[in-house]
């Protein structure tokens, strides 16, 4: 079911990178951090759950929030390789963070005339959030940038890593080209050009150039992650599984 | 969330008395004291040292609930869980805040915590061993602070006074959000009944230490009531704690650990077992089976993170030149 898969990925996008997010929580590099990461994992988590949920009523099997995610396995999930790279330093989750806030502001902002009334709600909050967060991340992007050697070095060998995931984003899965075509979500690849001009315009601040991906790396909205999700998705979903049909 | 008396204050002080006398007719009459007022030497320490204690308390208490958000059993349950320990971090800032209005600053008291210096709630060197661990927590140690804390909305010094308002605030909706936790582990299966009960016989204990040691055998207690940073002595506070967590307990079937445990209709409360002070004072001196592991945890976290604070200075510092040579 085309509008079923294509709302879980965006739902699985949200929950991964809301995940990782969380991971810092009581480590931060200060404490308005250890606020303002948090905060920004909830936006994404919230998101999530009014998506799965959405996406389990559309799909008439029963399945809640919670059955979506924490019963599927890592070749079930449908994220992209963007959300699912580890924290690594505060240089790469800041910059993971503004690009995929980048994406997603245009995206909820598209999905404002969305024919589906739930995708039009999530949008109303959401594009407000990614707002935030992009305001926020791209803050950071240009501190660091902009700041010691120490910073200016470890922001651009968060460029060099992340940069290949970057491309993926504007891909549309089969289903999500039957929703797009639906009108249900924004055609991903029409953002492109917002895209690169909120990179470039902090960037330009941060003295960062954009490499251009020698080959782009794809894979999740099949399933083909990285090592990294399989070990997120078990600590995520033990308790749960250790406990079936539990009421928590 | 946080509570324990003050460990270790030192409430000496070497005004005339006449400049104490002046002092402690202000605090009688119920005025607040602001960080400009003039004030002993000694109510200044010590308050900078409970408010020190009280943020620490706050910030280290992350890491035991930080310790099962990337487990939690459900989105609904990984959300609350992420948002209290988002609000207890918020408590540590107002707190600095509160602090920090009496002349000291917050790397300094963060550093007192990194040394082993300044101490924190010992509660937090106890590990959460299990889901229904984020259930006790709220119930029972953020149920004692609230005890601890709503006197402390009425605190002498202002800024803490008002700080705690907020605070027991959002303390009290976290002591009903883990009540229901646990209630509804002990309304689930036979395994997570099991699982509520086993965390309540760990926390239990602990949490009544949270009151710190009798009133016989607490040093500090007169100076700070007679200042009104505290209203209520050690055992009055913990009596009231177990007066209200009793009936609390029975209604979700669970057990109390304590065979002595018994109503007392003369005094209208529960009396109870003994307490182990032996084991409160090996965790108060660092020998939590935790302490280590919490303070390495946050002194990765300040250490790995300077890089981040040196450059938001560098950056602001730029901007400053740039914008003094642009004028």
């Amino acid at each position: 079911m085309a509008v079923f898969d294509a709302l879980l990925e965006l739902a699985d996008d949200h929950l991964i990178l809301g995940h990782r997010l969380s991971e810092w929580c009581g480590h931060a590099p200060m404490l308005e951090e250890d606020l303002a990461m948090p905060n920004m994992g909830l936006d994404l988590i919230g998101t999530a759950r009014t998506l799965y949920d959405h996406a389990g009523k559309l799909e008439g099997k029963g399945r809640s929030e919670d059955d979506l995610a924490y019963l599927r396995g890592e070749r079930e999930y449908r994220n992209c390789l963007l959300v699912e790279r580890p924290n690594e330093d505060f240089a790469h989750t800041m910059l993971r963070q503004f690009y995929f806030a980048a994406f997603m502001r245009p995206y909820w902002l598209a999905a404002l005339n969305s024919t589906d009334e739930v995708v039009r709600g999530v949008a109303g909050k959401a594009e407000k959030e990614m707002a935030y967060h992009i305001r926020h991340a791209g803050e950071w992007v240009i501190r660091l940038g902009d700041g010691t050697e120490e910073s200016a070095a470890r922001i651009r060998d968060a460029v060099e890593a992340l940069h290949i995931y970057v491309d993926e984003l504007f891909d549309s899965s089969d289903a999500a080209q039957e929703a797009e075509a639906a009108g249900l979500l924004p055609v991903r690849a029409d953002l492109r050009a917002t895209w690169d001009r909120t990179v470039a315009e902090v960037f330009a601040e941060a003295l960062l150039e954009q490499p251009t991906a020698a080959y782009a790396q794809r894979g999740g909205r099949q399933g083909i992650h990285n090592e990294t999700l399989g070990h997120l998705l078990a600590e995520m979903q033990v308790v749960h599984r250790a406990h079936p049909g539990a009421r928590w | 969330m946080y509570s324990q008396g003050l460990i270790g204050a030192d409430n000496r002080t070497e005004e005339t008395p006449e400049f104490l006398a002046r002092f402690q007719k202000r605090i009688d009459a119920e005025e607040k004291i602001e960080p400009k007022d003039e004030m002993p030497e000694g109510y200044r320490r010590t308050l900078v040292r409970q408010i020190g204690q009280h943020a620490h308390s706050e910030i280290v208490g992350m890491l035991p609930e930080g310790n099962w958000i990337t487990r939690a059993p459900s989105l609904r349950r990984k959300a609350a869980l992420l948002a209290k320990v988002q609000d207890e971090g918020g408590h540590g800032l107002y707190l600095y805040s509160a602090a920090e209005t009496l002349g000291v600053s917050r790397e300094e008291m963060t550093e007192e915590l990194l040394s082993g210096k300044a101490k924190y709630s010992s509660i937090f060197n106890y590990p959460t061993l299990s889901w229904a661990d984020m259930g006790t927590i709220g119930w029972l140690v953020d149920g004692a602070a609230i005890m601890n804390q709503i006197p402390l909305c009425r605190c002498s010094f202002g800024p803490y006074a008002r700080a705690m308002i907020r605070v027991c605030k959002e303390e009290s909706f976290h002591q009903r959000q883990g009540y229901e936790i646990v209630m509804t582990l002990a309304q689930g299966t036979p395994e997570q009944k099991v699982m509520a009960q086993d965390s309540l016989n760990r926390w239990w204990w602990p949490s009544l230490m949270m009151f710190g040691p009798h009133d016989a055998d607490s040093q500090h207690s007169d100076q700070s009531m007679a200042w009104k940073i505290k209203r209520f002595t050690n055992d009055e506070l913990r009596q009231k704690f177990i007066d209200a967590t009793v009936p609390q307990a029975e209604y979700l079937g669970l057990t109390i650990p304590d065979p002595d445990l018994t109503w007392n209709e003369e005094k209208g409360g529960y009396d109870h077992g003994p307490i182990d002070w032996d084991e409160f004072w090996r965790v108060v001196k660092g020998h939590g089976p935790m302490a280590k592991d919490r303070i390495k945890a946050r002194k990765k976290a300040w250490d790995d993170g300077a890089w981040v604070r040196e450059a938001a200075l560098a950056h602001a510092e730029k901007r400053r030149a740039r914008k003094i040579a642009a004028e």
